[in-house]
This record gives structure tokens, C-alpha cells and sequence, in this order.
């Protein structure tokens, strides 16, 4: 009995010893899936330059599509600013005006390369350009957006 | 010619100059805005260049990210990356 509990309490201690050990890769894999459950989200802004060819309803539907491919990727949209139509500072594409839209929107770090596909890939689009948004950003884009004037107003550049 | 007045051989120099100052720091603005073409326009001269630190005073933390919004807006063809007359 004396003999049989020494070597028990040895072992288990010899066990308890080594569970750091044991544990770590269980742990590591545990630590992985839950941050690819879930991955930190980022505050981003879009913004894009449509053809000025496009009609009304061609203009929505093309913001539909983008905002759509956000949301179906597990992000979601904060909010949508159609610029309408505007006087570029110089020619893209031998167009001198281009439709602006602005969104701004959460998503996971991965989902900016399959947006960045899609746009280019659009025939509509002269142009896009994407933007990380830090903290500061955030407040400064809600306190426009619940402020009076509409970013949209401003006058447009001269060429 | 009075005579109680006292001519130098070099003109005194009497008006201090005014200390300039990094206006994102003095007014707590933390971020700054590409979309905002009227408020970029402070930092540019009329070709559409950016003003140097020497004459705006901007930090350089600060002077850093105008050059980024600038750049930003000229990619989206808010801003002119050569013109002249832009004010």
C-alpha cells in the first residue's frame, strides 16, 4: 500500500509536471480557432469613381453590388454617401467627370484583396482607392455624418 | 529735423515675430480628412505642391499625414497633381 501510493503520487506529479508541455499544442490550436472564429473586424473607407456614362439605376445597382459583396463576406456597411456627379482634377480615362460614391464599412483584414479584384474587374470603375481607418477616423466620419452639412456639397475642383 | 530724434545706423528690429504653431496640435484635431479638398487647400501653394513645415508650422507628425491626404485626394482626382492657379 505504502510502496504502491509513493509511486502513484510520483507519477501523477511526473503527469502534472509535464501538462504545460502536453497541453501547449492543444492550446496553440485552440488559441488559432478561436481567432479565426472570431478575427478582428477593421473600419476601412471606400471610395470609388464610376463612369459618368452610367444611368441612375446603373449607379445603384453598381452601389448594390459592392455593398452586397461586404456584407456577403462578414463585414458590414456603416454607411453609404453617393456623391453623385462631379468634375474630376484632371482626365482619367479621357473623362472629365466621374460619378463618387463613398463607403464606409467594417470587414476582416482578408476581405480588401477579393474587393480590390472585383473592382478592377469592373468596367464601370475608373478608379478606387481604399483606406484603413484608425479610431480618430471613425469619430471624425460619425460626427460628419450626424452634423448638418453633407460632405457632398463641397464645390467641385477645378481642372 | 527734431532733435530729440535718435537715428541708428541699423534699423531696430521692434515687432517680435509671432511663434508659429502646429494648428492639428493647438486645436486637438486628431485626423485628417482627404475628402476635405477646401481644407487641403491651406497646404498647398498655387501649383498644387505641398507647402513646406517652414512655412505652415505643422508638426511633423501632423505635416506627415496632410502629405498623405494629399495624396490620397490627388489619386482620386480631387486635387490636381500639377495646374496652376489653383486658388
Amino acid at each position: 500500500m505504502g510502496i504502491y501510493s509513493q509511486n502513484f503520487l510520483l507519477t501523477s506529479l511526473r503527469i502534472l509536471a509535464a501538462l504545460p508541455y502536453l497541453c501547449r499544442p492543444v492550446i496553440k490550436r485552440d488559441l488559432n480557432n478561436i481567432l479565426k472564429q472570431n478575427r478582428v473586424m477593421n473600419n476601412y473607407e471606400l471610395m470609388v469613381i464610376f463612369t459618368p456614362v452610367l444611368s441612375d439605376e446603373e449607379f445603384k445597382s453598381e452601389q448594390k453590388k459592392i455593398a452586397g459583396l461586404v456584407t456577403a463576406n462578414g463585414g458590414t456597411v456603416i454607411a453609404e454617401n453617393p456623391w453623385g456627379l462631379k468634375s474630376l482634377a484632371f482626365p482619367i480615362q479621357k473623362k472629365t467627370t466621374g460619378l463618387y460614391w463613398v463607403l464606409e464599412y467594417t470587414a476582416q483584414s482578408d476581405f480588401n484583396e477579393k474587393l480590390k479584384i472585383q473592382l478592377l474587374r469592373d468596367e464601370s470603375v475608373l478608379r478606387h482607392l481604399c483606406t484603413k481607418l484608425d479610431k480618430y477616423a471613425v469619430e471624425y466620419n460619425a460626427k460628419k455624418r450626424s452634423g448638418v452639412t453633407a460632405p457632398g456639397t463641397e464645390k467641385t475642383v477645378e481642372a | 529735423m527734431a532733435r530729440n530724434e535718435i537715428k541708428y545706423l541699423t534699423a531696430i528690429k521692434d515687432d517680435k515675430r509671432v511663434k508659429k504653431f502646429c494648428r492639428f496640435k493647438k486645436y486637438g484635431i486628431r485626423y485628417i480628412d482627404y475628402k476635405d479638398v477646401e481644407f487641403l487647400k491651406k497646404f498647398l501653394n498655387e501649383q498644387g505642391k505641398l507647402l513646406p513645415r517652414r512655412l505652415t508650422g505643422n508638426s511633423l507628425k501632423y505635416q506627415r499625414k496632410v502629405s498623405q491626404a494629399v495624396k490620397k485626394a490627388r489619386q482620386m482626382a480631387l486635387l490636381p497633381y500639377v495646374t496652376d492657379l489653383l486658388k
